[in-house]
């Protein structure tokens, strides 16, 4: 599947079926600061997405708030 | 994953509320936690009209929105920082936004009362530039609500702004910081409007939720002079805690507004001044604000 990822913009190639869970957890990624988004619809991560799927990983962290 | 409201396909989990909410049964959920950070702290009637500050991001936009929803009398105050293309394009949004829903929209340039835009603040003080750039949108938001007549400035902090801020105040306890932390400041001075925080309840990830379900057009892209920001690091160890105890920065914002501040409060004893140069209020003889354009004249 593709999963794009932002800031900056990037897409990476990842293969097979799995969870939402398990896919941010092997790039990396707290689940708290990201969006997943599949098509236009937000997903949860107990959702099982696969080589089809293409992936949006929206972060959700803004600031530089003093 | 169900929703717990009406057990069809959820789209987002709370973990700290042990649920998870089909699209329209969050963004119910979403405009309630709204409406009680209004009522609990009073933060303004429907008679008031409220200046939204609005940056193009997903907080203050979909803060608008639900305010707009909801029926309450707004005017979205957007600041012009001159931040390059960055500026530009979260100016875009926020015109667009309210073009959209028909709502009136103050434009306030930082140059033309600093001096400079926000870029050329680096290398005048040693103030971080979000540092000065965060003093300058504090003080030109009373200035603007000020002129124009409004009681009340309400800006999108969240949950993990405001639990980011407490931990830095915290690390360097900082106490008089930590006294003035509040959902809702109340106006102290005839020159100083009331400023609130209508989504303190809601956390960064459901503020960007609501947007993106809003279908609400935001600025996606961080401020370039973000990069490296401290409060991003202290959201980053926050967002660690959160994900082995899910409910964390909840509990450390919520149980400081409850039990801490009001100890902080008592030993806080500000006297305030209007500043000799623009009038506005400041602890000192002159303002932050005027300090801050000092140094970008003396720099030059």
């Amino acid at each position: 599947m593709k999963v794009i990822l932002r800031n900056p913009r990037r897409e990476v190639e990842v293969g097979g079926r799995r969870r939402v869970r398990e896919l941010l957890k092997e790039l990396e990624i707290l689940p708290e600061t990201v969006l997943v988004i599949r098509g236009d619809e937000m997903i949860t991560a107990d959702t099982v997405v696969g080589d089809e799927d293409v992936i949006e990983l929206r972060p959700v962290i803004s600031g530089g708030r003093a | 994953m169900k929703c717990r409201k009406c057990g069809g396909t959820a789209v987002l989990e709370l973990r700290r509320h042990n649920a998870a909410f089909c699209a329209p049964d969050f963004i119910e959920f979403f405009r309630r936690q709204v409406g009680e950070a209004v009522r609990r702290h009073r933060m303004f009637t429907r008679e008031e009209s409220v200046l939204v500050a609005v940056s193009g991001g997903k907080d203050s936009l979909g803060l608008w929105d639900v305010l707009l929803q909801e029926g309450y009398a707004t005017t979205g105050l957007y600041l012009d920082l001159g931040i390059f293309d960055y500026s530009k394009e979260s100016r875009a949004k926020c015109e667009a936004f309210a073009a959209q829903r028909g709502a009136p929209l103050l434009v306030v340039s930082v140059e033309q009362d600093l001096g400079a835009a926000i870029p050329e603040v680096q290398g005048a003080t040693r103030r971080p530039t979000c540092s000065a750039c965060g003093l300058s949108k504090r003080y030109l938001m009373n200035k603007a609500a000020l002129e124009q007549g409004f009681p009340v400035v309400a800006t999108g902090h969240n949950l993990d702004d405001e639990a980011a801020t407490l931990f830095g105040s915290i690390l360097h306890w900082q106490t008089e910081p930590l006294a003035r932390q509040s959902p809702a400041l109340p106006s102290t001075h005839p020159k100083l409007v009331r400023r609130v925080k209508p989504l303190y309840r809601l956390s960064e990830r459901e503020t960007a939720a609501y947007a993106f379900l809003r279908r609400i057009d935001y600025i996606v892209d961080e401020c370039p002079f973000a990069k490296g920001a401290t409060s991003l690091m202290h959201k980053e160890i926050l967002n660690q805690l959160e994900d082995v105890s899910p409910g964390a920065k909840h509990n450390f914002l919520f149980g400081f507004l409850e039990k801490g501040r009001p100890a902080f409060e008592r030993l806080a004893d500000v006297t305030l001044n209007e500043c000799a140069r623009c009038g506005q209020v400041t602890t000192g003889t002159l303002c932050g604000f005027c300090k801050l354009s000092d140094q970008i004249k003396r720099a030059r």
